[in-house]
């Protein structure tokens, strides 16, 4: 079986600065990974370099079995088919609600209206927030936008998610109705790589944890053995501190 | 400390008051000087202001806005090239772009004109081939374009980076996301910035009569030059500038607005 992400060696410098140093990392159809790890350890730049918003310095990143460094692969085909959702939901500000679902399902997909449309509908239901599609970003509460964030990023049919620190900018209160939305996708059968810092999603929802520290994976496994009985002293310090206990 | 205060709040009221007396005696001797009938007959001579009519409106006003529309239409043109020259990731556009803005936002406007206006039809033989009109409406799309670039980059700068990789996440091209997310986005916090750039280039257009009028070509401030000398008199020059006035108050006005407008 093919796997969705297959990343080889994969090195990205910044300028002077080597981010990642050397990642391997694969991820299964329907598998959901949760990347833990500390501030700079490179996990953004990670999911970034997955669907190309980032170009690496040097591995092999293939995407459904296509290699990203061929020449023939087309990149946008590519992003089009990895959804992401970013900490800040990057909603686009002049555009209602279902404008920010369908435009890209009829510039890149050249879906007709008609269809995009019934595309956005099913989604904003999908994620609860029917009565919204006509809103602006700006009316809505933080919780909402990520929410409206994920069903633009369905929309595009994609294979797989990949959420960046999803909750991280948004009050206590509104993280849950974002979580129950990822864990839907999760039973779904949705293939997802989550950056996040919520355990309860990393321990129960996901099917495997990857501590990653300084730029390399330190460790990575089911669950119930990381982040219960971590192996690495990395991995412990950072649980420690993160627990708060 | 009170005392003191209250010395002093008297002091500065005497200096108001002795400024007020002698400016206001420098200003009733002067008018009283002031040979007021020559003043109104060679200023604002109402004979004279009614013979421009209607001719300083449906030729001079209407030449002094084509100059300024097809200008600005132009000068848009390049700007946004220039602009998205700038932001390239090709160095050697970002560096083209650089140097076309620094060179024509560092030239005078009469200098400019006259260079291409006159110059380059004398070394380059096909450019006398358009007609002096053209000539000038290029000029002042060449200045003007270099002036909108820096503000039309900066509105694409004010756009948060996270919108382009939005867009770029859901497969759209960059072509696409600046198309369609970054510059509509742009463009509210261009408009202000952009109509002050109008009200200056309406004003600009004065400048290309350098380049030579036919009675058909003339804008406004030539038509008021020219009928000067006419009748030797200045009203033709005041009708001229309230009609400016009437053109760039409003617009200042409603550029200020917008900009207000926008929570400052
Ligand atoms: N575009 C960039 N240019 C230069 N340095 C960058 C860039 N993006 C990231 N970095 C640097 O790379 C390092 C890793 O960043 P990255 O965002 O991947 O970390 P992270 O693990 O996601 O951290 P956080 O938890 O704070 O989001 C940091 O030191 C960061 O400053
Ligand atoms: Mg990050």
């Amino acid at each position: 079986m093919t796997k969705v992400i297959e990343i080889r060696d994969l090195y990205k410098s910044f300028g002077d600065l080597e981010v990642l140093k050397g990642i391997d990392f694969s991820v299964d159809r329907g598998e959901v990974v949760s990347v833990i790890g500390p501030s700079g350890s490179g996990k953004s730049t990670l999911l970034r370099c997955v669907n190309q918003l980032e170009e690496s310095t040097s591995g092999q990143i293939k995407i459904e079995g296509y290699d990203t460094a061929d020449p023939d692969c087309d990149m946008d085909r590519v992003r089009a088919k990895v959804g992401m959702v970013f900490q800040h939901f990057n909603l686009f500000a002049h555009l209602s609600v279902l404008e920010n679902l369908t435009i890209a399902q009829r510039k890149v997909l050249r879906r007709s209206d008609e269809e995009a449309h019934e595309i956005a509908h099913r989604n904003m239901e999908k994620v609860g927030l029917l009565d919204k599609i006509d809103a602006y970003p700006n009316t809505l509460s933080g919780g909402q936008k990520q929410r409206v964030a994920i069903a633009r990023a369905l929309s595009m049919d994609p294979d797989m998610m990949l959420f960046d620190e999803p909750t991280s900018a948004l009050d206590p209160e509104l993280v849950g109705e974002v979580l129950a939305v990822m864990r839907t996708l999760a039973e779904e059968g949705m293939t997802i790589v989550a950056v996040t810092h919520e355990m309860e999603f990393a321990r129960y929802v996901s099917d495997r944890v990857v501590f990653m520290d300084d730029g390399v994976i330190v460790e990575e496994g089911p669950p119930s053995e990381v982040l219960v009985n971590p192996q690495n002293a990395r991995t412990k310090k950072f649980l420690q501190m993160i627990l708060g206990d | 400390m009170f005392a003191g205060g209250i010395a002093k709040a008297r002091r500065e009221r005497a200096t108001r008051i002795t400024t007020y007396v002698v400016v206001s005696a420098a200003a009733l001797a002067l008018l009283i000087s002031t040979d007021w009938p020559r003043v109104f007959d060679k200023l604002l001579n109402p004979e004279i202001a009614a013979a421009q009519f209607p001719e300083i409106l449906t030729i001079a006003a209407r030449n002094t806005l084509i100059f300024t529309a097809l200008g600005f239409a132009g000068g848009f043109v390049i700007a946004l090239t220039m602009a998205l020259a700038r932001i390239s990731s090709v160095k050697a556009y970002r560096v083209f772009a650089g140097w076309y803005i620094e060179i024509f936002r560092g030239l005078p406007l009469l200098l400019t004109i006259i260079l291409i206006g006159q110059g380059l039809p004398l070394a380059i033989p096909v450019f006398r081939g358009i007609p002096i009109f053209w000539r000038g409406v290029i000029a002042l799309a060449v200045v003007t374009g270099a002036y909108m670039a820096e503000t039309i980059r900066a509105g694409i700068e004010a756009v948060p980076p996270g919108q382009m990789e939005a867009g770029r996440s859901l497969g759209m091209t960059r072509a696409q996301t600046m198309g369609f997310i970054i510059l509509p986005q742009a463009i509210r916090v261009i408009i202000p910035p952009l109509t002050n750039e109008f009200v200056l280039l309406i004003k600009d257009t004065s400048l290309i009569s350098v380049l030579g009028v036919t009675v058909a070509t003339k804008e406004l401030t030539r038509w008021g030059r020219d009928g000067v000398i006419e009748f030797a008199n200045a009203t033709p020059l005041v009708v001229a500038g309230i009609i400016y006035l009437a053109l760039t108050i409003p617009l200042t006005f409603v550029a200020r607005r917008m900009e207000g407008g926008k929570g400052r």
